[in-house]
């Protein structure tokens, strides 16, 4: 299901797939910035030009609309419990809805990006523009293994599970642990044999 | 504790990116100078397990659940070079994948959970677990490392929304601290349980590699300053400011409690709140220094219990 979510619609073909990722990268970067920068009660023309042009980029790229929705939906809860915070305050629902207007559009465009960018396309212009190459490689390895660990946690809770027929509260925090403790010891494991086919295919 | 865009101003954007990038330029620079290149795949890997271990919910109470957040459990088990390196990773890639946490607050989130938690988290380890030693004293620094590191990031989260003036402190403050007094014991008990079950193999080093392989002044001194400029420059402005919206925080905060109840440690306040102390804000922070002492006597608990069931046959 996870892996559904993610990769399902980058490999996807539309005008906005093709464009360059360091270009859909520097947009969508700066268009966020713009969206948090202006100042709001004369910003609001600029936000809703914003939503339009997203919403058309959305539609050039065809991707599904029920996808991206509920995307914006499993994300907006946290965005929604921030920002109600900022009614405690004099004139807070001016701040409320500023914020919750400028924290929707951003993520619609971080969405957007990343639906329609492969990631691998993104570590390499991250590599281009000069970042650091450990943190590239290791952000690279992650998400190369991020469906192999998600899978086999998924795996041990199984296990577990069909091994344990009543579950107290004191149960379920220690098989948690449990299952949280083997998943470190078999990606350090992992990370061993990975390091050797590294070294064995001409790594440094 | 991710912070979406638009809730931080440019000043603390810049302010906190300046921090986070000071910060995991050292780490990296630590990493490269004494680390092994073995250790590049083992923090990729470290790196995707955090995300799944933070995809794993436990149970808070009444069906609420919260979840791992790792930075000290990723600080104990590599170090805290590596771990700023992990946990920055884990947060770059929540960003850009998953649109958790805003690009324009990526700064703000790498700082807190990142360098704060991690490097703050892995000088209270470290102060602790050089007063107590072995199995137990390994134990019972993860435990209040890790309760700590929580609860001082969603301080400093606060400290940067009320400093972009989108969130009252107040209100910030008893929110996301109070709330994460009470997340961080699972936290706690989480990491406490984990490293105990490592520690039965052969995996950790006996010492984590700064404090053995020849301590590096340079990774201390940056780190502590990171941690403490950005607690000075986030928190300390408002630390004795006086509300006004005081009714209005406690019904929220009464509200808030009731979803977030005692999880399996029991503490002897129920809600964080002590009652006729003229500011919420006040008594949040005794609320946490109280919390403080009683979580640092409950680890040692916790790390007696888990050591005696570990070596009964």
């Amino acid at each position: 299901m996870f892996h559904d979510l993610l990769d399902h619609h980058r490999q996807a073909e539309s005008r906005i797939h093709r464009l360059d990722a360091g270009l859909k990268l520097a947009i969508a970067v700066g268009a966020a910035a713009a969206m948090v920068l202006i100042p709001l009660p004369a910003g609001w023309p600029f936000l809703l030009l914003a939503a339009v042009l997203m919403i058309a980029t959305a539609w050039l790229s065809k991707l599904p609309w029920l996808f991206l929705a509920r995307r914006l939906i499993m994300l907006e809860p946290f965005v929604f419990s921030v920002a109600v915070l900022a009614l405690f305050q004099h004139r807070g629902i001016e701040v409320f809805l500023a914020v919750l207007a400028r924290s929707t559009l951003c993520l619609f465009a971080m969405i957007l990006l990343a639906a329609t960018t492969p990631f691998a396309q993104i570590c390499a212009v991250l590599r281009r523009s000069g970042f650091p190459g450990i943190m590239i490689s290791v952000i690279a390895l992650m998400y190369r293994y991020l469906f192999v660990l998600i899978g086999e946690a998924g795996r041990l809770k199984r296990a577990r599970a069909s091994r344990t027929f009543v579950a107290g509260r004191k149960q379920t925090w220690l098989s948690s642990a449990d299952i949280i403790s083997r998943l470190f010891m078999r990606s350090a494991r992992r990370s061993d044999r990975i390091y050797s086919a590294m070294c064995a295919r001409g790594w440094q | 504790m991710h912070i979406p865009d638009g809730f931080i101003d440019a000043k603390t954007a810049l302010a906190t990116a300046a921090f986070s990038a000071a910060g995991l330029g050292m780490a990296l620079r630590q990493i490269k100078r004494r680390m092994p290149p073995k250790q590049v795949p083992l923090m990729g890997m470290t790196a995707a397990f955090i995300f799944a271990a933070q995809m794993l919910n436990f149970p808070v109470a009444a069906g609420t659940s919260g979840h791992l957040t790792g930075s000290v459990l990723a600080c104990v088990l590599l170090g805290p070079s590596a771990a700023v390196i992990v946990m920055s990773s884990v947060l770059i890639v929540q960003c850009l994948l998953f649109a958790d946490g805003g690009i324009t607050a990526l700064g703000a989130n790498v700082f807190n959970m990142a360098v704060i938690a991690s490097a703050g988290g892995y000088g209270i380890y470290a102060a602790v677990r050089k007063l107590f030693s072995g199995v137990r004293g390994r134990i019972a620094a993860t435990a209040f490392a890790a309760w700590c590191s929580v609860v001082l990031a969603s301080v400093c989260c606060a400290g940067e929304l009320a400093w972009s003036k989108t969130v009252p402190w107040p209100a910030a403050v008893t929110a996301m601290a109070g709330m994460h007094m009470v997340i961080g014991l699972g936290e706690a008990l989480i990491s406490a349980l984990v490293i105990a079950a490592i520690d039965r193999t052969d995996f950790l080093p006996q010492e984590p590699p700064v404090l053995s392989a020849g301590r590096s002044y340079s990774e201390m001194i940056v780190f502590g300053l990171l941690v403490s400029l950005g607690l000075a420059l986030f928190v300390s402005p408002f630390a004795s400011s006086w509300p006004d919206g005081l009714e209005k925080t406690a019904a929220f905060l009464g509200f808030d409690h009731k979803a977030i109840e005692q999880p399996f440690v029991p503490t002897p306040f129920s809600n964080y709140l002590i009652p006729g102390i003229g500011s919420a804000s006040a008594a949040t922070g005794l609320a946490g220094a109280v919390g403080a002492v009683a979580v640092f006597g409950l680890s040692f608990l916790l790390a007696r219990f888990l050591d005696k069931s570990a070596s009964r046959p």
